[in-house]
């Protein structure tokens, strides 16, 4: 919903402009989103990212899901076919951002000191350290933490959210509104599969769309390579045509 | 926003209602308790908070039926399919600010 198009009036809140105030008070009818200030920041960096062809991931997870080892190997196996960035959020540390450096793109780290999400305003800062001329991929790592970052839109064009066999098929469960806004899941750490029997796929799939989410599942292992090509090819699919981002470089 | 409408308007608020679904995101009642610390020292800590809880509505795409559902059961009520999209739920709105007309005043802020 928006502020601008009168979507944000629904059948609930309709009465509303009807309703007579009290005699003594003046009522003022806003029906503004509480976050237009992220909201309007947000569409502002999706703007940025679009007018230079950069196509932009939100990775969500719990904390130590494996986010930055996927990002690692994502980089490793996408060299040479696209030219990647990353805004990485943590609370403390540059550690995620030395290790995507090392990688050799790269990376502005976020500290949020003890802010438990990423908003549109801080990548909005991150932005100015990123050029995005020389990009076409951009990663935002968002802080491990399966609650508060769902409720902030930070102008990604896709929100991907892993789910790590050691956290139990039952996440989406107890994290829906999390899970009801991704674009795509991924089970990682597959290759503890066999230590992790009580993991079931078909279960976590279940909840997912009890979640009410329809995003797509693939499971894959960081570490060793298993389902990384699934994961490759939904990224190619997201992104414009190679012409289309040369095009643009022109 | 509240500090806005009081500002522009020259007026005391007296009420601000919230709309808020169980999709938001956000919990009534830590709402409810933050208000005050985060209104203290501007127009809007002379106002009294009404949460409105919205219930999470869906609509069916298989067989287009609405329904209310739970947040981690968001299944149709009639067909039980999980294919739904969502009518009401996800709402945090500042639905309305009443003000009094009793004490005007003049704000910074």
């Amino acid at each position: 919903m928006c502020n601008v198009c009168g979507c944000n009036v629904t059948a609930g809140n309709l009465h509303v402009a009807k309703k007579p105030a009290p005699v003594g008070s003046s009522a003022i009818d806003v029906l503004q989103r509480l976050l237009a200030a992220n909201d309007s920041e947000a569409i502002h960096n999706r703007v940025h990212f679009d007018e230079h062809r950069v196509f932009a991931v939100n990775l969500m997870s719990s904390p130590g899901a494996g986010k930055t080892s996927l990002l690692e190997a994502t980089i490793r196996a996408l060299r040479g076919e696209f030219r990647i960035g990353v805004i990485e959020g943590d609370l403390e540390t540059e550690n995620d951002a030395l290790r995507i450096r090392a990688e050799g793109v790269p990376a502005v780290q976020i500290t949020t000191g003890t802010a438990c999400h990423l908003d549109a305003h801080m990548v909005h800062e991150a932005l100015h350290d990123l050029d995005l001329r020389n990009l076409d991929l951009v990663f935002i790592e968002n802080v491990g933490n399966l609650v508060c970052p769902a409720g902030f839109d930070l102008g990604q064009h896709r929100n991907v959210v892993l789910l790590s066999l050691p956290e139990g098929d039952d996440k989406p469960a107890k994290y829906p509104v999390m899970f009801r806004q991704c674009d795509l899941v991924l089970i990682s750490k597959l290759d503890l599969a066999p230590v992790m029997p009580e993991f079931d796929q078909d279960r976590a799939v279940s909840y997912l769309h009890r979640a009410g989410s329809a995003a797509p599942v693939h499971a894959l292992s960081a570490r060793d390579g298993i389902g990384m090509d699934l994961w490759l090819d939904w990224l190619r699919a997201q992104l414009p045509p190679r012409a289309a981002i040369a095009d643009a470089a022109d | 926003m509240v500090n806005d409408i009081a500002a522009e308007r020259m007026a005391m608020p007296c009420v601000v209602t919230v709309q808020m679904g169980p999709l938001s995101g956000v919990e009534p009642g830590l709402l409810a308790r933050a208000y005050p610390l985060a209104a203290a020292g501007s127009p809007a800590s002379s106002a009294r908070l009404e949460i409105e809880n919205v219930k999470l509505r869906l609509r069916c795409k298989m067989c287009d039926a609405v329904c209310e559902a739970m947040v981690n059961r968001q299944l149709c009520a009639v067909c039980g399919a999980w294919q739904t999209d969502v009518i009401e739920g996800a709402e945090l709105l500042l639905k309305r600010v009443e003000l009094s007309l009793q004490t005007q005043v003049h704000l910074h802020v």
